[in-house]
């Protein structure tokens, strides 16, 4: 069995899918710089913190505070986290991510009228100058690692998985998920699946940008009650892979469902950093998708707050959050 | 329909806004007719809660008439008069099935949010930011109630809004605080805060059984109720706290210690200019004052039960002083749900009557005059109670 198709193997249950080991030494080398661009990263988010306004006002652009804030709390922890982890690879990644954010955000501005063009570009240029620090940064550290800003990879290809329990009967489980053409209720990326027999399937699903992607995949190994296991067939424009797992949990509490999933991201790697950069980021995605049938499963239906009221009705959505 | 935005700190207006609709079958959609404002309403109001956004709709204590019912409910129908917890909580998943109704897996839609701040989610809540779901609130005319068929109560005509309007919140949350402190007879439990948490925190602690309850506040009409409610009380401006209470439960310490205060504490000593501005540096998101203190105080082997409200990360906590003394913390936000029959039960047979904390009437269109008032402690206002028109 070759490596990368470990992850149709039984034994999602086991935590280390993918051993890595940095070599020794990587980390050590660029400690100054590394420890630099902590503090760097840790008193810009203080900055955005405390004084979102004033920092709005320097850099000119519109008083957005909220989001200032919550830039400011993901410079510090990923801060914090270059300046404590023995491996920083994905803290520093999570550092150029914040930096091309910083960039997209300014770029905005720069349309707005309400902001200050001169300023802006200033502090475009200092962000631009730091983007290229951290990338050099990340990209020594995490040539030893086999994570990119927290992406799991493994020659090419995005890995996740993720576990819940859920307050069902495996079987009851089991049979909802093996009629795939259940999946698209749960799982948001997804918009339809259809049988063409036991074994084939064709999926379609809404790619970054509300590209349609479609493949055809089939159904490698069906335990009844126990584990489904999938991937693309070849020449698939989206290779992907995937297993499901159910166990009972201990003590009667319904199910362990454990999830495992690797797909060759249709724009390759860099792409996926740019869906994880908009909120997109693939495990978490897993999770929701995972949550999502939880919820299903338990309540009969999935709680949401899209087309509630609000007192900012003006706007189409109402969905900030929800992933 | 009117309802009460949040607009940023200490901003909040009467705007018109759609009308509530049915999103999810087990939906119900309740008209208002009364709502209050909350203790825990006023750390969104006083801008404690990162996770607000402008035109939030506010509320998680509120009663009315349910108008219309989703596909998937069956018991509740149109007409119904009902109250409705202040967490949202489906029944189904373990945690609801074991009562811990204020952690149903499954209510909050942005658990991934709650996730990254406290490792794992609570359920979802009624106005109360996009941290626990972003769910619209009932300072409004109508609300969605989702879960209607667990998160609905019905009650009959003969009680009036005011004596079951509190079954919503703070009634269950000042039984659970003195519930958790598992009081056995001949008892001491000091409460911190005389807000409305800390009144039916004491009054519990009575039903309950203990021998005396000792409440700790400034306010004189808030520490008169206090007295009313049968507690001895001690005036934190005017005395040492931990003297006090030494003094007076000679030399053991309270046996239970409540902290009814949360995170917006306040104090004259150097530890509030301290606390004040880490938080305005955030570099601490709450003020942790009377949770030290009760800490310090609590007796050795004491419980000290939190049903104040905190959010974040806290400085300074002595827990060398939990550790080395065996005390035990117990909080959560309530499980509203499971107290409901048994407390409307002891409204009923007459040992309570909830209204007797309520200052204030107002309309819903005097929302902001309201919040500002409850907020400052001015005008003698201990419970605001508002009502649309
Ligand atoms: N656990 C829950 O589910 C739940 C439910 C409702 C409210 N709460 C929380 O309970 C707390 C109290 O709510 P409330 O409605 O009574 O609010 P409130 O603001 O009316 O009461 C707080 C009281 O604490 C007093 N206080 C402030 N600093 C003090 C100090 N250092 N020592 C002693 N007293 C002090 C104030 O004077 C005030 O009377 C809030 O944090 C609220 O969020 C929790
Ligand atoms: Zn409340
Ligand atoms: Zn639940």
């Amino acid at each position: 069995m070759a490596l990368q198709e470990a992850v149709l193997e039984p034994g999602v249950r086991d935590f280390d899918i993918q051993p890595h080991r940095p070599r020794r030494g990587t980390v050590a080398e660029n400690d100054s710089m590394n420890r630099a661009l902590g503090w760097f990263s840790v008193g810009l988010g203080l900055t955005q913190l405390v004084a979102p306004r004033e920092l709005a006002r320097f850099i000119g652009i519109p008083d957005q505070p909220f989001l200032l804030r919550f830039l400011g709390m993901r410079e510090i922890s990923s801060g914090i986290g270059i300046l404590t982890k023995k491996e920083p690879s994905n803290w520093l990644w999570s550092r150029v991510a914040g930096d091309v954010m910083d960039l997209a955000l300014l770029g905005i501005a720069l349309k707005s009228d309400e902001s200050n063009r001169n300023k802006v570009l200033m502090a475009a240029a200092g962000v631009a100058g730091v983007t290229a620090l951290d990338w050099m940064a990340s990209r020594q550290s995490s040539e030893a690692s086999g994570r990119i800003l927290g992406l799991k990879t493994r020659d090419g290809m995005i890995a996740g998985r993720t576990a819940m329990t859920i307050n069902r009967d495996r079987a009851e489980l089991y049979r909802f998920w093996r009629d795939l053409e259940n999946l698209p209720r749960f799982m948001n990326q997804i918009q339809s699946v259809h049988r063409r027999d036991e074994r084939i399937s064709r999926w379609v699903a809404k790619g970054p940008a509300g590209v349609r992607l479609e493949w055809d995949a089939e159904t490698v190994d069906d335990r009844p009650g126990e584990r489904i296991s999938w991937r693309s067939l070849p020449g698939s424009r989206v290779e992907n892979r995937g297993a499901v797992e159910f166990e009972d949990a201990p003590g009667g509490e319904g199910t362990e469902v454990r999830l495992r999933m690797e797909y060759r991201p249709p724009a390759g790697v860099a792409g996926a950093l740019v869906a994880k950069l908009i909120g997109q980021e693939p495990e978490q995605q897993m999770r929701e998708d995972l949550r999502r049938f939880k919820r299903l499963m338990e309540t009969g239906e999935i709680p949401t707050t899209d087309g509630q009221p609000s007192g900012r009705s003006m706007m189409r959505r109402d969905r900030k959050y929800e992933r | 329909m009117k309802a009460v935005c949040w607009q940023g700190k200490k901003k909040v207006s009467v705007e018109r806004v759609p009308d509530p609709r049915i999103l999810n079958p087990r939906d119900a959609i309740v008209r208002v007719t009364s709502t209050a404002i909350c203790g825990s309403d006023l750390h969104l109001y006083n801008g404690f809660n990162p996770a607000m956004m402008r035109g939030d709709i506010l509320g998680h204590e509120f009663m009315g008439e349910v108008v219309e019912v989703g596909s998937g409910i069956r018991d509740l129908r149109v007409g119904d008069r009902v109250i409705v917890p202040f967490a949202i909580a489906c029944g189904n998943c373990l945690n609801c099935q074991e009562s811990l109704f204020s952690l149903c897996e499954n209510s909050n839609p942005n658990a991934w949010m709650a996730e990254k701040l406290w490792g794992y989610s609570s359920c979802g809540m009624f106005g109360y930011s996009h941290l626990t779901g972003g769910y619209a609130g009932g300072q409004a005319e109508y609300v969605r109630v989702p879960f209607a068929d667990v998160g609905a109560f019905r009650v009959e005509n003969g009680l009036s809004d005011d004596q079951v309007l509190f079954l919503t919140d703070i009634f269950p949350t000042g039984y659970m605080a003195a519930e958790n402190c598992d009081i056995k007879a001949g008892q001491t439990i000091a409460v911190w805060g005389a807000g409305p948490v800390g009144l039916f925190s004491i009054k519990s602690a009575f039903l309950l059984g203990a021998e005396r309850v000792i409440a700790i506040d400034r306010f004189p009409e808030r520490l008169r109720l206090a007295r009313e409610a049968g507690a001895e009380t001690l005036n934190y401006e005017e005395c040492d706290i931990r003297e006090g209470l030494d003094y007076l439960t000679a030399g053991r310490g309270p046996d239970a210690c409540i902290d009814a205060v949360g995170l917006e504490a306040h104090g004259d000593s150097i530890q509030y200019a301290y606390d004040r501005a880490k938080q305005a540096l955030s570099m601490e998101t709450d003020r942790p004052i009377a949770l030290r203190e009760a800490i310090l105080c609590c007796r050795n082997g004491g419980i000290v039960s939190v049903p104040g409200v905190y959010a974040g990360f806290l400085d300074k906590i002595p827990f060398g002083s939990v550790m080395n003394r065996s005390l035990a913390i117990r909080t959560g936000q309530t499980h509203v749900h499971r107290y409901v029959q048994p407390l409307l039960k002891h409204i009923e047979d007459g040992d309570i009557d909830p209204s007797f904390l309520i200052t204030h009437h107002l309309s819903l269109d005097d929302a902001a005059a309201g919040y500002d008032i409850f907020s400052n402690k001015q005008d003698g206002c201990v419970k605001v109670v508002m009502h649309p028109n």
